[in-house]
């Protein structure tokens, strides 16, 4: 049983070593300002391909979640019932993540406060969250 | 381009399983069918369009279709906008017909995921499967529960979708689920994605579908006359998967609707009837505020009130769209709303008005609609 794991792109690699840092990275456009996530070569505003990776301060909230009953993936067979939820960062970009601690789902609401809290599935460290009751 | 093309014809395959059978070979007798229903010969077809195999897309299939057809199209080649392709198709033919680079084009579509390979719809998303997220059906909940919170949309009211479109089906000899849902049964199956339950998701199908586009004077020239002009179309398309959008509860739709109404020059009151891409739910409702035939919010309460129903203000998915007829992406839908203004439906609506169509691919990525007229 296998878990999945992202692919291994140079584009993407400052993403997932700055995870194994336990900080979450966005890229940050120079010429237009700009911010993003997935991981890409050019800013999908400007074009420009001149980027940096600038470190999220790892705060944002929810904007949908969705909760597994049924596993696709024999990975995931222990797990269900298990969220996906989709959080926007402070600073912009969205993502897709889990919630650890949202009960599968239940304690979700709209525009909840949430917070990085890495965690590792092998070798991948992932940007997992944590509800944030400050 | 109001009304310049028709849809002559109309074929398909029975829906459902069809085990052994390629989905080319589904193909041809989809457009045997079409071509006999138009009263045309093979021999004056001079452009074969057909939508990506949504379980197996593949290098020029559009010429292994023409191939299988025997015809040397002028114009022709495959699609991929997912679900959107075969409205887009339509109304590419629809110009290339009006340019002059052909005069009857074959539109088609076909795939065989029921008993053939249907893992595209189960498949990781990319990197973010290391959270989880795999299917189709996910990026749609998504959608679904934003909704949902937003609104403070009562799971019934979105049942009342599935519990309508069901009706219909159950009422169409040629449906592939031809049983009717209740509202209590609805709320009592199990999630599967929560907030998405089995009855919010469309059926998987083998099956194919055709249609015979050719322009108004021809047809006239042709002497068909149950033709369906085609009034407007348009297309818009999102792009950002998902969970990048500033939006989850507005799309690329609008612009698709907004294209077709002016091209038609008519306005949402002249419109009787909805053949609306039900692949989930959660879709006509975005779709139906998205063209504006009601606010944003408001398209959840519209179905619960009976809106969709047959005797209701907009009568959607009369065959039973892809919860209930086939799950065979976007043809069917635009069959039945062929029949609907040829006046030969199943559940024939009244009135004179004219029929809006739409297909959409991806999630909610795609978008394409037609207005079809009343023929004669």
């Amino acid at each position: 049983m296998s878990f999945p794991q992202p692919a291994d792109t140079p584009v993407a690699k400052p993403y997932w070593e700055a995870l194994k840092r336990g900080e979450l990275v966005f890229q940050r456009c120079r010429h237009c300002g700009e911010s993003w996530l997935p991981a890409r070569e050019s800013c999908p505003r400007c074009l420009s391909p001149e980027n940096d990776w600038v470190k999220s301060n790892g705060r944002g909230e929810v904007v949908s979640w969705i909760v597994y009953h049924t596993a696709y993936d024999e990975a995931f067979g222990s797990r269900v019932p298990y969220d996906v939820t989709l959080v926007k960062l402070d600073e912009g970009p969205q993502l897709l993540t889990n919630v650890v601690d949202s009960e599968a789902g239940k304690r979700l609401k709209l525009g909840s406060r949430v917070r990085l809290k890495v965690e590792s599935e092998g070798d991948v460290a992932l940007a997992r969250f944590q509800l944030d009751d400050d | 381009m109001r009304g310049k093309c028709v849809i002559a014809g109309v074929g398909h395959t029975a829906y459902g399983k069809q085990p052994g059978r390629d989905r080319v070979s589904l193909i041809v007798e989809a457009s045997r069918n079409a071509l006999i229903d138009a009263g045309v010969d093979k021999a004056v077809v001079d452009g074969v369009l057909v939508k990506m195999a949504n379980s197996e897309p593949s290098f020029l299939y559009g010429q292994r279709v023409a191939e299988a057809l025997g015809i040397r199209p002028k114009v022709g080649g495959s699609l991929d906008q997912g679900g959107a392709a075969n409205a887009a198709l339509i109304s590419y033919a629809s110009m290339a017909i009006d340019a002059g680079m052909m005069e009857i084009a074959i539109v088609c579509f076909g795939d065989n995921p029921r008993t053939g390979n249907r893992q595209v719809y189960a498949r990781p998303r990319g990197d973010d499967a290391v959270y989880g997220f795999y299917s189709t059906a996910a990026g749609y909940a998504l959608i679904h529960q934003r909704y949902k919170q937003q609104y403070s949309v009562p799971d019934a009211h979105i049942g009342a979708v599935a519990v309508t479109v069901r009706d219909h089906g159950a009422r169409n000899p040629n449906a592939q689920l031809k049983l009717p849902l209740t509202l209590d049964a609805y709320l009592d199956a199990p999630y599967l994605i929560e907030p998405m339950r089995r009855d919010d998701c469309c059926l998987v199908s083998d099956g194919a579908a055709a249609v015979i586009v050719m322009s108004a004077k021809k047809a006239g020239e042709l002497g068909i006359d149950h033709a369906v002009p085609i009034l407007g179309f348009g297309q818009g398309q999102e792009s950002w998967d998902v969970h990048l959008r500033p939006d989850l509860l507005r799309t690329m739709a609008i612009e698709s609707g907004e294209t077709a109404f002016r091209m038609a020059g008519l306005t949402h009151k002249d419109i009787g009837v909805a053949q609306l891409y039900d692949c989930f739910t959660i879709t006509p409702l975005i779709t139906l505020e998205d063209y504006g035939f009601c606010a944003a919010g408001q398209a959840a309460a519209f179905a619960a009130e009976g809106g969709f129903a047959l005797d209701g203000q907009l009568p959607m998915n009369t065959s039973g769209g892809l919860l209930s007829e086939t799950g065979t992406p976007g043809l069917p839908l635009i069959i039945e709303g062929v029949r609907q203004m040829r006046g030969d439906a199943n559940l024939q609506v009244g009135g004179d008005k004219s029929c809006i169509v739409s297909n959409q691919g991806g999630t909610m990525h795609t978008h394409s609609t037609l207005i079809l007229g009343r023929a004669g």
